[in-house]
């Protein structure tokens, strides 16, 4: 961007098309308010103030799948809750993107047994892991860096 | 994957009245993935307008196999399941699992261990009581309330991650004491909490028990009496809201309970005002037993000296044969249980929590069952919502304080 040093102060700053687009879904992205376990706590604890993950324009959490662009997955899926998390998936509009959140979202975590879906990749496409059991407030803050991250470095040929 | 089942109304026939079947009520669907159903409970609800007409809860959608497990684990690595279950007290979990394997193999517990145990089943309590306050003041529209108490319950947390290094899923307590003993700032971080959240419980009254909007929403709504209470087996703030001081620490004290002051706080109405009060005065009456706990830490070992049970000291390992044959044996095979039962009961925040181990002879349980208090908390809950309006349902779940990893397991 460096044709505003010769335009001066008229106001006008020039990008791409890519980079204005990419730098609003980033900043602006709404979370599913939507939580299975353990990790949903803590998620709430990066909600509430001592963590506030509205610094990253993630305050406003959407209890509706049709308002929302990301999901993040807190918590362990059963056999019986893994049908209703794809149907959530699909209830979003595009873009959207899945953080799986802990342990159980994303291998199964302790629970190697009949019950738990052995990673949430097995239902929806997951964009970013985040490791812990819980995770803390600072992993998911981080996981949600990474998020932006790629989503920042999209190409218009990826849009969907 | 399993494919999604559409439910048709042949097979609810049996569960909701006539009325649904002609059309004159409205059946409609309330979760699992609902903000207000406090996890992934499912609700039908039958609705004649806005009046709720009958309410069917579905539950399952957090069954995670973890009794089934446990059985396939050795004592000392069945424990971090417990963690699991309800996610908002785990050291409860964890005190109730070790109350009852000690009490199947006979080990005992030094007393420095057993009035730590005490203070941090109080902190954990204090810590669920704060999220339940934050919650379900925020179904009910008191947004800042969340913010408050998140911040208040940091610090415990703070405290859990000083002991143990983990904020949340602890597994401090072990069988036969704890794992390690306190560091010297556990003290002074504790007082300083304390004194904070006396303070601050102050500030939550004020904002919350006299507001006429609040108290609006929470007098007179889901009453249940203490009759009720005793034929669903309900416990725990629940059905001390009603008058009755049901309380597992006081009618079969654990952990020394019985030298402790305290007072089993009762309420005379059996609505959701009344359940917030019993509670926000239970933290009171919990901060009162921590500051007794404090005053009479005694020093001393935390673990027991029962080589069979418990590991030995790190120290020992580089001097004694034995330590390292023990250490080994421990970590390997596990110790063996007798091939009996026991059935030990704990004071949740929720209420009575109880498990049960059968041993096998050898290193793992035979069969482990938990009996939980979200499980026989919820089944009142069609009891309690029937004639509310369908807003009143969603304080009425939040009153009776369900969490659904303790209910399905």
């Amino acid at each position: 961007m460096g044709v505003e040093q010769k335009l001066g102060n008229m106001g006008i700053a020039t990008t791409t098309l890519e980079q204005a687009v990419n730098w609003a879904r980033t900043n602006s992205m709404w979370p599913m308010l939507f939580g299975l376990a353990c990790c949903a706590i803590e998620m709430m604890a990066a909600e509430a103030a001592n963590y506030d993950m509205s610094r990253f324009g993630m305050e406003l959490m959407r209890a509706s799948p049709r308002q929302s662009d990301l999901m993040i997955v807190a918590g362990r899926v059963s056999r019986k809750m893994a049908p209703v998390l794809r149907r959530l998936y699909d209830q979003m509009p595009d873009p959207k993107w899945v953080i799986a959140m802990g342990d159980c979202a994303s291998t199964g975590g302790i629970f190697n047994n009949y019950a738990v879906v052995q990673g949430v990749d097995e239902i929806v496409p997951v964009n970013v892991y985040v490791a812990g059991c819980p995770p803390r407030p600072e992993a998911l803050v981080h996981g949600i860096l990474i998020l932006q991250e790629k989503v920042r470095s999209e190409h218009l040929s990826q849009w969907r | 994957m399993t494919e999604t089942q559409e439910i048709n109304l042949e097979e609810l026939r049996h569960l909701v009245s006539e009325r649904a079947l002609t059309g004159e009520t409205m059946l409609l669907n309330m979760g699992p993935q609902h903000p207000s159903t406090h996890g992934v409970l499912r609700l039908l609800l039958e609705l004649d307008g806005e009046i709720v007409v009958n309410c069917i809860p579905d539950i399952g959608y957090l069954h995670t196999g973890v009794e089934k497990n446990m059985e396939s684990k050795i004592f000392q690595k069945a424990e971090p399941m417990t963690d699991r279950l309800d996610y908002l007290n785990p050291i409860g979990n964890n005190l109730t699992f070790c109350l009852a394997v000690e009490k199947l193999c006979g080990i005992d517990v030094p007393p420095r261990a057993q009035v730590l145990r005490v203070m941090l089943a109080e902190l954990e309590r204090l810590s669920s009581h704060l999220v339940w306050l934050g919650t379900s003041a925020l179904d009910l529209a008191a947004m800042s309330l969340f913010l408050y108490t998140f911040r208040e319950r940091e610090m415990i947390l703070d405290i859990k991650e000083l002991i143990s290094g983990s904020r949340m899923m602890t597994t401090y307590i072990r069988p036969g004491g704890l794992w390690r003993d306190v560091p010297v700032e556990f003290e002074a971080a504790v007082r300083r909490y304390c004194d904070v959240q006396e303070a601050r419980l102050d500030e939550y009254e004020a904002l919350l028990t006299n507001n006429a909007l609040f108290r609006d929403r929470t007098i007179g709504i889901g009453v249940i009496n203490t009759q009720q209470c005793y034929e669903w087996g309900v416990t725990g703030p629940v059905i001390r809201a009603t008058g009755e001081p049901f309380d597992v620490r006081k009618i079969q004290p654990y952990s020394g309970y019985e030298e402790y002051d305290f007072e089993i706080p009762t309420e005379k109405g059996g609505d959701i005002f009344s359940r917030y009060m019993v509670r926000v005065r239970e933290m009171r009456q919990s901060i009162r037993i921590i500051r007794q706990a404090l005053d009479k830490l005694p020093f001393g070992p935390v673990r027991s000296n029962n080589r069979k049970f418990i590991p030995p000291p790190r120290s020992e390992l580089g001097t004694s044969m034995e330590a390292v044959i023990h250490h080994f044996k421990l970590w390997t095979e596990g110790f063996h249980a007798p091939a009996e039962s026991v059935y030990m009961m704990n004071e949740s925040p929720r209420g009575l929590l109880g498990v049960y181990i059968e041993g096998n002879g050898g290193p793992t349980g035979h069969r482990i069952h938990y009996h939980t208090p979200s499980f026989v908390n919820l089944q009142i809950l069609p009891l309690l919502s029937k004639g509310h309006f369908v807003a009143d349902l969603v304080g009425i779940i939040g009153s009776i304080d369900i969490i659904l990893g303790d209910c399905d397991r």
